[in-house]
């Protein structure tokens, strides 16, 4: 993915320091299992592992709309799209920024879901393959250009590929096939179909500026 | 668009695309029920050991645990009884979902349900297990040894005990096999030992092959262990709705699933409900669903509510399987024009202490059909270690075995001045080929038909292989490039499935498909071919699937490149079925003989009579009987009679099963071209370019198919540039436990503007003409880029795969293959 012109998350609320999410995804592992996912909607259990009074009713902007939404400080922005807002078109992959398969668009720049506090987006606006298409369904030109190469075969990493195609889009509207490739770099394909992939995701670039192929 | 009756050949959109660019493809871990548990497992944190003690109070003490479950709670998994009424017994040794005697690190110990992850998480934390440790072994050579260790308390390999004279041969037992210290005399050299094999067979006269050879090459390679790496971890919801088992997993056929999980949880099958409808990739490791969704259905009933199971990329890495690692030895023998003369092949795999995935064993079948040897000696061995679950993965064995074989071929062709491409024609099999060796009946096997040689000589051209070798090997700065070809093949096909759809009285057909969905599109790709038949359009064909509590027929597994040739002839059974019952209602309707009729346009015709499908469906009904379904062929799968007996009365139905006869074994090649730029001041190289062509008969979607060709070349070059298992031999640990340790290929990896074709000849022992293409692209995808590599830097550079950069840069700089040749998981 492209993170070089990444805007800072600077408004992180201070008590959920890094090293307290760090501190919360240790208690929630085991020294072999290493649990990977947390998972915190529950009222129900005491908080030994909670770090402090944060503010957990956040108000998010989620694909243009207001979402008002209990969150726990460490909880990530995949967690609360996913089981939260029930925005499962987010895929986890491997919930560690390996594979891309989260990536959702806050501020119009391609982040990887699985690697974002939600707190730190509460002022940001943030976008799923679920906002995507226009309310009447007409789809974007980035899946519309999916759809007319069919691209991808089992589709779990595509809507992290059309994300970050679309945020790429934003900021280079004209890519090669090459730059485009670079543009989605941070996605992993295990279909490995990445040669139509890169086919469908530059005919939506094409579409994109109105490009009109025979 | 262009014709639109004509649908097979022709690209088209799939009727689950949609959904998947709206993000509202539901995957396993996308569904949601009310009062939802979550579970966690424990995993083992030794290669080998067993419970000592155990204690789970305080983790059952923490708020918010619901259920506990330990592997003695599991069902013991039941015997299955075949289509045929045979018998085949449980292995008692098989993989379980849970074990109190882990036999690798990271196997699952028990597992917990809870209110959520967390909870689960710190209840797992809370459980106190005191281990015994028992002796292991990560290396399949080092357990070869006299004084090797065994992975289990019996041994190191997968055996029967010697039959009694007229008695069936005895279940499989766990033995062990040592070899002797001579065995190992020539391992520091570093070639591979070939104690007793479990399997050993020949055809011709090899001894007289080497002795009238112009070259005799004797060479060992490793290729490495590799994870399936799928990007939708197994995870799976499990719910209980009365006796009914509810489970939303991932699978590579959502029919033969059902019969797993019945097998697993020794229930029937009738009590097996599976929704899935999209399945997050599967290469071979998700065969029919994975056995770890027993534990949020045993949970789910434990706890008497839905229980999801989220698998964590490192778990999945553990539990998801692994393409069996291979070393292996060739002595191949050739005339002075290149022509094979004798080849003896030695082939050892690794295996979990779990069932067998015997690559091993089938490598050489391979080896006998692509480069037609006339004489050849195949040996395997299988040994077992304390390494995780082995599965098949894309071309097992024949990705392996040319792995091992292509190399020494293009060193053959490099010694005796021949091209590469010149090489592989003189040996390429033709026509109904023989491969491997002699049945009972002394007579060898066959195949359906081979084209590779075209395949060979559309992509030397569509490559431009005279210009690129050309080039090869000729430095330029600190860059060197080099042009390497390869070829592979693998069976793609099988027989004996069933096909069934209702065309209704508002005339669209309504298919029924079995296929798992695991993004090959087969899934509907395979329905084209009948729904062109009765001459109907695409939109009007309405297809169900990925839901067992729908009808659905009964269908092969999506692997082993079945699906299309399998799927293609039940769709051309039931297909016309249809349309014989349609000329007949025409017939009986307007008069005339059934054999007048012709169906085409949706409309039932003769002369000037004519009636349209929908006119038929209602007529069906009317008539009842074999027409609308009530009465069924007798040679139908039991699984389709009970679908078709649920749709009897909707229409016209199209029912039967594939009993189309077939001369051979169907089998798809593929021919590959890589073209790789080394730069030997750092050992970093790159793919230039590659093209890969197929003969697989008759193509059926274009797009899906050069997504298959080009997709599962990419998989093969992985296993040349970088994938690999890492474990540490002293502890019995794994070091590679996330995807970036073992590196799938980005799309930076692979060359921006890949090309493939078909050969397109169809196949002449299938009514479409259409086999099976997701196997053969993988090996050529591999051994291009091996060969290319050579051709570049020279032969006897690398002695294993992958080829990292280190190796690379070492054994240039010492003028030698610098890496241990013969030790597993480095």
């Amino acid at each position: 993915m492209s993170h070089d012109d990444a805007p800072r998350l600077h408004d992180t609320p201070a008590a959920v320091s890094r090293r307290n999410f760090i501190k919360g995804v240790i208690a929630g592992g085991v020294a072999v299992s290493s649990s990977a996912y947390l998972f915190r909607s529950s009222a129900l259990v005491s908080g030994q592992a909670r770090s402090g009074a944060v503010e957990r009713l956040l108000t998010l902007t989620v694909n243009g709309q207001t979402r008002r939404v209990d969150v726990a400080p460490q909880e990530t922005l995949a967690m609360t799209l996913r089981y939260k807002l029930g925005l499962t078109g987010t895929k986890l992959g491997c919930d560690r920024a390996e594979c891309g398969a989260c990536t959702v668009l806050v501020d119009d720049v391609p982040r990887y879901a699985c690697s974002v506090l939600t707190h730190s987006v509460r002022t940001r606006k943030v976008q799923t393959i679920e906002g995507l298409a226009d309310p009447d369904g007409t789809l974007h030109p980035v899946q519309a250009g999916v759809v007319l190469e069919q691209g991808f075969q089992c589709a779990f990493c595509m809507s992290g590929f059309i994300m970050a195609t679309v945020g790429y889009l934003k900021k280079h509207p004209s890519p090669t096939r090459e730059e485009l490739a670079h543009g989605v770099s941070g996605n992993l394909c295990r279909c490995q179909d990445y040669d139509k992939i890169l086919t469908a995701l530059h005919r939506g670039s094409e579409l994109a500026r109105g490009v009109s192929r025979g | 668009m262009a014709d639109t009756k004509k649908l097979v050949g022709q690209n088209y959109t799939t009727p689950d695309l949609l959904a998947k660019v709206m993000g509202r493809a539901k995957y396993a871990e996308d569904f949601r029920a009310d009062g939802m548990l979550f579970a966690r497992l424990l995993l083992s944190p030794l290669p080998h050991a067993r419970i000592r003690t155990i204690d789970t109070s305080a983790a059952e003490a923490i708020p918010g645990v619901r259920a506990i479950l330990r592997a003695s709670e599991l069902p013991a998994p039941a015997d299955t009884v075949t289509d045929l009424g045979e018998t085949i017994r449980a292995n008692p040794m098989a993989e379980r979902a849970l074990s109190d005697e882990p036999v690798y690190a990271g196997e699952p110990v028990l597992a917990v349900a809870a209110v959520d992850e967390e909870t689960a998480a710190a209840a797992i934390e809370a459980i106190h297990i005191e281990w015994e440790a028992l002796p292991f072994v990560v290396d399949p050579l080092v357990s070869l040894r006299p004084d090797g260790p065994s992975p289990r308390v019996e041994g190191n390999s997968w055996g029967r005990a010697p039959a009694e004279p007229g008695k069936p041969p005895g279940p499989l037992v766990v033995q062990p096999i040592k070899w002797t210290a001579d065995d190992f005399a020539e391992f520091d050299q570093g070639k591979l030992p070939m104690g007793t094999p479990q399997i050993d067979w020949s055809y011709g006269d090899v001894e007289a092959g080497f002795t009238n050879a112009a070259l005799v090459l004797d060479e060992t390679f490793s290729m490495a262990n590799n994870q399936h790496h799928v990007l939708e971890p197994r995870s799976a919801l499990a719910y209980w709705r009365g006796d009914k088992l509810h489970v939303h997993t991932g699978t590579q056929s959502a029919v033969q699933t059902v019969a797993s999980i019945s097998r697993w949880m020794n229930i029937p099958a009738e009590q097996v409900v599976l929704i899935t409808e999209y399945t997050g990739g599967g290469f071979g490791s998700r065969a029919t669903g994975a056995v770890i969704c027993m534990v949020p259905a045993m949970l789910a009933k434990k706890a008497n509510a839905p229980v999801m199971l989220r698998i964590t990329r490192e778990e999945e890495q553990y539990i998801g399987g692994i393409r069996p690692g291979m070393h292996g030895r060739v002595k191949a023998g050739f005339a002075k024009d290149g022509r094979l003369t004798a080849l003896d092949l030695y082939l050892i795999g690794e295996n979990s202490a779990y069932e067998a995935q015997n690559d091993s064993a089938s490598g050489g079948r391979f080896i006998s059909l692509l480069y037609q040897p006339p004489a050849m000696r195949s040996r395997s061995i299988t040994v077992l270690t304390n390494t995780p679950p082995r599965r098949a993965q894309s071309q097992p064995g024949g990705l392996q075995a040319i792995m091992i074989v292509e190399p020494v071929i293009a060193k053959a062709a490099r010694q005796l001045g021949i091209d590469q491409v010149e090489m592989r024609r003189l040996n390429a099999p033709e026509g109904k080929a023989l491969w491997g060796p002699a049945a009972r009946d002394g007579k060898r096997g066959y195949v359906t038909s081979a084209f590779l040689k075209e395949a060979l000589d559309k992509g030397a051209e569509l490559f431009d292989w005279k210009t690129r070798v050309a080039r090869s090997g000729k430095k330029n700065g600190s860059t060197v490039r080099g042009a390497g070809v390869a070829v592979s093949t693998f069976v793609a096909g099988s027989t004996g499935f069933d096909g069934l759809f209702v065309i209704k009285p508002d005339g669209k057909m309504y298919v029924k498909s079995g296929v798992g969905n695991l993004g090959t599109e087969s899934v509907f790709d395979v329905h084209r071919v009948a729904a062109e038949m009765l001459g109907l359009r695409w939109d009007q064909v309405e297809v169900a699937w990925g839901d067992t509590s729908q009808p659905l027929p009964w269908t092969c597994v999506s692997g082993g490149s079945q699906t299309t040739h399998a799927m293609t002839r039940a769709a051309h059974a039931a297909a016309s079925d249809a349309i014989a019952k349609a000329q007949e209602i025409a017939a009986q309707t307007l008069g005339g003989s059934p054999a007048s009729y012709r169906v085409a346009d949706g409309r039932v015709s003769a002369g000037g009579r004519s009636m349209s499908l929908a006119d038929v469906a209602t007529k069906a009904i009317e008539l009842g009987g074999k027409y609308d379904g009530h009465t069924l062929p007798e040679n139908l799968n039991k699984v389709t009679t009970a679908a078709a007996t649920t749709l009897a009365g909707q229409g016209l139905m199209g029912v039967a099963r594939d009993t189309y006869p077939r001369d051979g074994t169907s089998v798809s090649f593929v021919a590959g071209f890589a073209e790789v730029e080394v730069d030997v001041e750092t050992g970093a190289y790159k793919v230039l370019d590659y093209t890969a062509v197929g003969d697989s008969g008759t193509i059926i979607h274009p797009r899906a198919y050069g997504g298959q060709l080009l997709g599962r070349s990419v998989l093969g070059m992985s296993h040349a540039l970088a994938l690999k298992t890492v474990y540490d031999q002293h502890y019995g640990l794994p070091l590679a436990t996330r995807l970036h340790h073992s590196r799938p290929p980005t799309i930076m990896d692979i060359p921006r503007n890949m090309q493939w074709a078909a050969v397109d000849l169809p196949d002449p022992e299938t009514p479409v003409g259409a086999r099976g293409i997701g196997e053969p692209p993988v090996a050529a995808g591999a051994c291009a880029i091996l060969n290319a590599l050579a051709a570049a830097l020279g032969d006897d550079v690398f002695k294993r795969a992958p080829v990292t950069l280190d190796s690379l840069l070492m054994a240039l700089e010492h003028g030698r293959p610098m890496q241990e040749p013969l030790t597993a998981h480095i």
